[in-house]
């Protein structure tokens, strides 16, 4: 099994910053498949789609979502009780690739920085730099916080942490990290993917897209891509993605 | 367990419920939820004489009850169709409907050319995609040019030929007619109403199409509608599609004329819908007594 649409148990789902949602569902056959960086479809009850939400972190019972409070489809979903079953197609898409012995940074801006938990996780000594607006919408910092992970707090208007942009501590640890992962914004990755790609160092960046089906058979979630021989090409985030080498993607 | 096999223009299918055009790709992906010999067939994404790339995104947004979307027929082009899709395809035990696309008449005939050489099972004559500058609808939209087209790429053809229209005329009767009279062997419909949504802090389209095609159960009761419509008015087989999403849906598109069904758009809610919708159609069956599906097809009395 790849994938699967089930139905899953709600064992929490809380306001952990303004209008962002913290949601631990369980299915023992599902999450045990969740690789860092692939994303769930959420089936939110009355609507026609379902929507897509990075895996922010997974054990052998349970995955765990991270999503803000947008329309109206992740404002029904932020009412769902402890306790009622939602129905979830996962796991899905490419996620990041990591290798054992490289020195990773994982950078993620605003609600770009959930996916950056659960692959954060998979390295001994990772650089994690998190960026915000302001300090009202600061999340996830004590989970990254553990033994041998060097966390960076960044808000752009200084109201937590450094007032910098992630690129700023990005640059100064440039000459200690073999690869980036990142997640968030896009100016933010095109800043990011600019920097790598001006330094030599690798660049895996999750995208999104509008999608229907979630896993390649209906080709609405296009994303540009540039080939090898210079011409163009849509590949699409739901299958191909979301997780793309920051030098195919035409920003 | 009730037999759900139809017969449309010859060709046998196991059950009335084929996947819609684009919204199943060449099948792989719903394959990991279900064996494909669960549907009667599948009509595959629309293929064109060339690669297409497609339009920009975004290209689906969500409306009540539906979408609209704007792919653009992303296609890789009949040639790799024929070579990497459809051998694969020919060994899921269901039947197998090419769905084409052309820029000018000439393309048509010269896919019609290239499939009739091959084992698919049928052709799907795509004459009504809202979502290309040229190909597709312009074809579909007045009887001389639905005539026209039908009429050529039936000589081209030696499968069976199913033309797929447009909703989005003044009257689809009179276009099934030209249809049925220029040699198609059965009718598919509807392919999708143009539609639009704006972002209203942006000002901007959500799609970057600007317009779109609806679909979803939006417009099941057009859809029902129009089949009625053109059952009433030709005499070869329909194949009833737009906005089916449960089974009592199936069943009210059968009694409406349509032989057999397409769902699309009930999949990306529910990607085990082909299944749930089967066992629904072959349980009201048991429960009323009906043989066979095509005891069902038309038999609504109207008041
Ligand atoms: C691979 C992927 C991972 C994501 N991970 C997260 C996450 O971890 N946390 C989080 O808060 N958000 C995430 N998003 C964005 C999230 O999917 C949207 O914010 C959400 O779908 C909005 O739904 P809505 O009903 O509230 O908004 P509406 O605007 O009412 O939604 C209307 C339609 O547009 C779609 N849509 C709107 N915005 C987006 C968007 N940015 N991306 C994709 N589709 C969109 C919706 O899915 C829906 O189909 C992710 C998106 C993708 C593609
Ligand atoms: C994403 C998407 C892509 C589609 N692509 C095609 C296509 O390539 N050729 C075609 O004839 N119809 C295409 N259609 C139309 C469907 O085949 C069908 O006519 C329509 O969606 C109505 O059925 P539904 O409401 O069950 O989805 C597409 C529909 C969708 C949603
Ligand atoms: S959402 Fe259908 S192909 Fe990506």
């Amino acid at each position: 099994m790849k994938y699967d649409a089930q139905k899953f148990l709600v064992i929490k789902n809380e306001e952990i910053a303004s209008g962002i949602f913290d949601m631990w569902v369980e299915n023992r056959d599902i999450s045990a498949l969740a690789k860092p960086g692939q994303f769930a479809h959420i089936l939110v009850p009355g609507k026609t789609l379902r929507r897509p939400i990075s895996i922010c972190d997974a054990d052998k019972s349970c995955l765990r979502l991270v999503y803000q409070v947008k329309g109206e489809g992740t404002e029904i979903l932020s009412k769902i009780k402890k306790g009622e079953k939602i129905d979830i197609l996962a796991p899905l898409g490419r996620g990041f690739d990591i290798k054992k012995n490289k020195k990773y940074c994982f950078i993620g801006g605003g609600i770009g920085v959930p996916p950056m938990l659960y692959a954060s996780k998979q390295t001994e000594k990772p650089v994690v730099i998190t960026g915000f607006r302001n300090k009202d919408l600061v999340i996830l910092q004590g989970d990254f916080r553990r033994d041998n992970c060097e966390l960076y707090l960044t808000t752009d208007d200084g109201t937590l942490g450094r007032k910098a942009f992630v690129t700023d501590v990005l640059k100064e640890k440039l000459n200690e990290i073999d690869e980036v992962c990142a997640c968030g914004p896009i100016p933010m990755l095109r800043a990011i993917s600019q920097m790598c790609n001006e330094n030599d160092i690798p660049c895996q960046i999750s995208l999104e897209e509008r999608m229907g089906c979630g896993i390649g058979a209906c080709l609405v979630c296009a994303c540009e891509v540039r080939r090898n021989d210079g011409t163009k090409d849509y590949v699409h985030v739901c299958k191909d993605g979301p997780v793309f080498d920051s030098k195919e993607v035409v920003f | 367990m009730a037999d759900l096999s139809v017969n449309v223009a010859g060709v046998h299918f196991n059950s009335p419920l084929i996947a819609a055009s684009g919204t199943f790709g060449f099948g792989h992906e719903y394959s990991e939820f279900f064996k494909l010999s669960e549907l009667g067939g599948i009509s595959c994404k629309g293929i064109t004489l060339k690669k297409r790339l497609g339009n920009p995104p975004p290209r689906i947004a969500e409306t009540p009850s539906g979408i609209i979307n704007a792919v653009g027929l992303q296609n890789p082009g009949v040639d790799h169709f024929i070579e990497k899709d459809l051998p694969w395809l020919k060994e899921q035990g269901t039947v197998i409907i090419a769905n084409i696309a052309g820029n000018t008449s000439e393309e048509y005939a010269m896919m019609a050319d290239k499939l009739s050489e091959t084992d698919v099972d049928m052709i799907e004559l795509n004459i009504s995609c809202p979502n290309v500058k040229s190909g597709g609808v312009q074809f579909g939209t007045s009887c001389e040019s639905v005539g026209a087209i039908t009429g050529l790429v039936r000589k081209h053809c030696t499968k069976p030929l199913v033309v797929k229209l447009s909703p989005n005329v003044t009257d689809i009767a009179e276009i099934a007619k030209s249809a049925e009279a220029a040699g198609a062997d059965a009718i598919s419909m509807i392919n999708t109403l143009t539609g639009m949504r704006i972002d209203i802090e942006t000002q901007r389209p959500i799609i970057r199409n600007n317009t779109g095609g609806l679909s979803g159960p939006a417009v099941f009761p057009v859809a029902v509608r129009m089949v009625w419509q053109v059952a009433n008015a030709i005499n070869i087989p329909i194949i009833g599609m737009g906005g089916i999403s449960k089974w009592q849906d199936a069943v009210e598109m059968l009694m409406a004329g349509a032989a057999a069904l397409q769902i699309g758009t009930c999949m990306f809610t529910d990607p085990y819908a082909p299944v749930k919708i089967n066992a629904g159609i072959s349980e009201y069956m048991d429960r009323k007594g009906i043989k066979s599906v095509s005891e069902i097809t038309g038999s609504v009395s109207p008041w």
